[in-house]
């Protein structure tokens, strides 16, 4: 976009005024206009407040319903404050306010979390490759590189250090709303609200940045629905070799370990895995990679001896992994200034002391800085070390589970620390007895805390007798995951665009984030597999992507192999990593660029109006543990699409909720006329959280409704409502007479039963708008 | 029985459950309310104690005591497949909301519930749901008839077996005209 940094010297100049001596002019960033010919829209660049009255169109649609987690503000030394029912504390602060400034809080962690991960990436890769180098993350398939970044900020990157100028503005927003949760800042929650929108928006920049420049610098597929199978599971990773375990999000180290494997010949001799996003991003960088599973699996893959070393880099390691490895002798590297573990700083010393050191297990861990000798290092300490350890695990045998079970006391601890409240007691009690067969079970559906084994109060390590169950399972975990693709192609917009808005293909519906889930991964398969049986864009993400692949159907396929990876009807496609979750809203905001041909630059409400208002988009974090999770749903919720959560979800302590009962809440602008025109509770939440699978499938099909919907769409989306609710929670939906606008909206196989159901409802024929929240867009005020 | 949460870190700090050392205190509080609601969630099928499950025990409740049930989840399914039609089916945040809004009328219209029934959600969720309505609606009585101790409620019964929770169940159902 921009040349940065220009600097202008003169020494020494005659001119016809008189002499100039020691000019230095220096200029921060000039814009190009004419590589980015679209004209400027008004929000470019939006400070915390730019938006607050499109985020106060939604709050007041979608109000806030606070759950709070703790009835105390323990933020400051005035504290404990009590702020239980009304009572304010000693800053004059109420629970709803305090609650939304929690909100704002872990929306602020979650993308200061993604924006400071890309931040080294683009700082490491304009080291490696140069400022210049130019970005690139689809070829001529791709002409709108960095959909939220031109939206938000008016920037068009044309090169990795233009990337430097979209990270200045995500930091400082970053700052101020962190700033904003100081005791005495804000005092209505509301505001603290329209923050954490804000702050989601800026999250959303943070990783579309890091993903658009590790796909132009290291060699991802670029937008390829035909992106290559990768192995997924502990049992596709071959034990004959040394293996090395990258656990975290930052792919910088884990490069430098395959490219020292690659350069001395060695990459068929090691085993590279990884676990959480990393192990995406490494399958996207190299073609014998692994991915061994979601986060939840780290107590697994390191009790089970499988690791000969671990290399931690950044977000969501489990912050006891050294004292696991160290169990099993599995050496440690710590490879990331945000997670130095308390490791010795080695990055200066020579590798071969390090080495030497690690081998002999003088040390534990070590903390290596540089990736390149981080690469060296685990390398040769994992060929060393793998012929010592021997597979080393810190399991018991089955004998030893079954006499461990008998010393529980059935005191019930482990059940009342359980996230899952599992009758872990029970399962000891019969594991006791001779019988592992509830042990088994409960590893499939475990999300390996560890919570278990802190509250008992006979030290029974209680996981590892789990894992020990599940172990035959566990090592025949052998699936198949599509390689994250990255952003999605500007054709393919283009062809489902039409489909999309009005509402022909159902919904996109974006299964992302982390693996708390209330009963195991296996729901995340059966909901993928449903919305794409029914012809719904299923796009998916970070763990969940791993849980999708991690069964197969009555064939033997995995999901990857069932479904193509394109972004069309029936597709399932993998994005990548947690900062891929960016080419989702990328792909939302690029309909409404390339298909409607809205503009996009600096015109963030326009596009949210357009996306709100006739994008059937919905997105599920079915098992959301993060504060990015947190900060990734703002971002959406920003551009008003609606964002679902599994059970453990409620935990975030807030949801948006519409009011289908209250018919004034549902009003848009007819575009057309400026007439008002009530619509529906469509989509009738911004955030919600669901109990059960059943109802997921149910609450999904709902939320894909949408104003504009033509008649054949609404009809087709209707048809799926109902056969979804008919299916799953065995009644028809009672809220249908608010979906139906005229009898074409009626799919034409239930006219009987929704005549039925409208005439009880006093149901009236209404127009189909076309709808928008802002009075600005409409065409012609009514008088 | 215990009166500390079920889950171990779901601590109230000042105001807390009372608790529900027999059954007949929480008939008294259900007699006494004039528009008592029951909320049901997903466990209702997962649990199964006094020869059946928890669902059937609530159908038996809720048709002696003439509590207007909200299935939430897929419930509603399960309680049409047993012949007992609930009141109203909703997300659970969905009913959640509703109760905190002093201005709703309650599922037929006639008025804002006073006593707010809950049995059967996970318990984390029930926990969170339970702090909503004490902090937003602290007008509002709220009481579970879980086996569960829940300090974010009005009453509460304790912590409890499965055997003592069906027991106490089928004293409060025996205990209303409608009960057998």
């Amino acid at each position: 976009m921009a040349t940065k940094n220009v600097r202008l010297k003169i020494g020494e100049m005659k001119t016809s005024t008189g002499l100039v001596k020691n000019l230095e002019l220096s200029i921060g960033s000039l814009v190009d206009d004419a590589k980015y010919p679209e004209p400027m829209g008004p929000t470019p660049m939006p400070s915390m407040t730019t938006l607050r009255d499109w985020d106060m169109k939604l709050l007041n649609k979608y109000k806030p319903f606070y759950m709070p987690d703790c009835d105390l503000c323990c933020l400051c030394t005035f504290g404990k404050c009590d702020l239980t029912a009304g009572k304010r504390g000693a800053c004059g602060l109420d629970i709803a306010t305090q609650s939304s400034r929690i909100v704002l809080l872990a929306c602020s962690i979650g993308a200061a979390c993604h924006t400071a991960h890309s931040r080294h990436l683009v700082h490491h890769l304009i080291e490696k490759y140069g400022r210049r180098f130019p970005l690139d993350i689809g070829g001529l398939n791709i002409k709108v590189e960095a959909p939220i970044t031109r939206l938000v900020t008016g920037i068009k990157p044309e090169t990795l250090g233009d990337l430097e100028d979209v990270l200045n503005y995500a930091e400082e927003q970053i700052t101020q709303c962190l700033a904003v949760g100081h005791t005495g800042q804000e005092g209505n929650n509301l505001d603290f609200e329209s923050k954490a929108f804000h702050v989601g928006m800026v999250d959303h920049i943070g990783m579309e940045v890091g993903d658009i420049a590790q796909i132009s610098t290291l060699g991802y597929p670029k937008a390829d629905p035909e992106a290559p199978l990768v192995k997924l599971g502990i049992g596709s990773v071959d034990r004959t070799k040394p293996v090395i375990m990258c656990i975290g999000h930052n792919v910088v180290p884990s490069v430098g370990i395959i490219d020292y494997a690659r350069d001395n010949k060695v990459d068929d001799k090691v085993e590279v895995v990884g676990l959480c996003c990393t192990a995406h991003d490494i399958t996207r960088y190299y073609n014998r990679g692994r991915i061994v599973g979601p986060i939840s699996w780290q107590l697994r893959f390191v009790r089970a001896g499988l690791a000969d070393v671990v290399v931690l880099d950044e977000q969501c390691v489990r912050t006891d992994i050294f004292d696991e490895a160290g169990k099993v002798h599995a050496p440690v590297i710590a490879a990331s200034e945000k997670n130095c573990m308390g490791f010795k700083n080695r990055t200066n010393d020579p590798a071969d002391e390090i080495v030497a050191d690690l081998i002999s297990g003088k040390v534990k861990g070590v903390l290596i800085l540089d990736p390149e000798k981080v690469g060296e290092v685990a390398v040769r300490v994992a060929q060393q070390v793998a012929p010592i350890r021997r597979r080393m695990s810190s399991l018991p045998s089955l004998d030893e589970l079954k006499q461990i079970a008998k010393t529980c006391t059935q005191c019930k601890q482990c059940q009342r620390n359980c996230p899952q409240d599992y009758n872990i007691s029970k399962t000891l009690k019969v594991a006791g007895e001779g019988d592992l067969s509830l042990l088994t079970e409960l590893y499939e559906t475990c999300i390996g805390c560890g919570r278990c084994e802190e509250a008992c109060p006979q030290k029974i390590m209680v996981h590892s007798l789990i894992i020990k169950a599940g172990e035959k399972a566990m090592l025949c975990e052998d699936n198949l995951c599509r390689v994250g693709r990255g952003a999605v192609s500007d054709v393919e917009i283009r062809n489902v665009g039409s489909p999309i808005v009005l509402g022909e293909i159902p919904g996109i519906v974006a299964i992302v984030g982390c693996s708390n889930y209330p009963k195991g991964g296996k729901d995340v398969y059966d909901i993928c597999r449903e919305f794409a049986s029914r012809r719904y864009i299923v796009v998916v993400s970070g763990c969940a992507a791993m849980s999708a692949g991690s069964y197969r159907n009555s064939e033997g396929k995995t999901l990857y192999e069932e479904f193509p990876g394109g972004f069309e009807a029936g597709g399932v496609l993998n994005v990548g990593s947690c900062v891929a979750n960016s080419h989702i809203a990328g792909a939302a905001i690029k309909v409404a660029n390339i298909f409607a041909k809205r503009s996009l630059r600096g015109n963030y409400e326009e596009i949210a109006d357009y996306i709100h208002n006739r994008l059937g988009a919905v997105g599920l974090a079915w098992g959301a543990y993060s504060q990015k999770a947190a900060a990734i749903g703002a971002g959406f919720w920003r551009l008003g699409i609606p964002v679902l959560v599994g059970p453990h979800g409620v935990k975030y302590r807030r949801m948006l909720l519409g009011r289908e009962d209250k018919t004034e809440d549902w009003e848009v602008l007819d575009a057309r006329t400026g007439n008002k025109v009530n619509v529906g509770p469509a989509p009738e939440h911004l955030f919600n959280s669901v109990e059960t699978k059943e109802e997921c499938m149910v609450a999904i099909a709902k939320l894909c409704i949408r104003p504009n919907d033509t008649w054949k769409g609404r009809s087709i989306k209707l048809s799926h409502y109902v056969d979804l609710s008919k299916r799953y929670l065995g009644v028809m939906p009672n809220d249908l007479h608010l979906f139906v606008r005229t009898m074409a909206d009626v799919p034409s196989t239930m006219k009987d039963e929704f005549i039925k159901i409208l005439e009880a409802h006093d149901w009236k024929e209404t127009v189909i708008p076309d709808p928008t929240l802002l009075p600005r867009m409409v065409r012609k005020m009514k008088e | 029985m215990s009166c500390e949460p079920w889950q171990c870190a779901e601590i109230a700090a000042t105001k807390k459950a009372n608790p529900i050392t027999k059954p007949e205190i929480a008939i008294a509080m259900i007699k006494k309310a004039q528009r008592p609601l029951l909320i049901v969630g997903s466990n209702a099928t997962e649990r199964y104690m006094g020869g059946k499950q928890l669902i059937d025990h609530l159908i038996d409740f809720a048709n002696a005591s003439n509590v207007p049930v909200v299935a939430t989840a897929h419930m509603v399914g399960e309680f049409l497949k047993r012949g007992y039609q609930p009141a109203g089916f909703m997300n659970a945040m969905d009913i959640g909301q509703r109760v905190v809004d002093p201005e709703w009328q309650g599922l037929d219209g006639k008025g804002h519930p006073d006593l707010v029934l809950f049995v059967g959600l996970p318990y984390y969720v029930e926990s969170l749901m339970l702090s909503g309505l004490k902090h937003f609606a602290p007008d509002l009585k709220t009481m579970t008839l879980d086996n569960l101790f829940h300090p974010h409620a009005s009453w509460s019964f304790p912590n409890a077996t499965l055997e003592e929770w069906a027991a106490n169940l089928t004293v409060m159902t025996s205990k209303f005209n409608g009960g057998n």
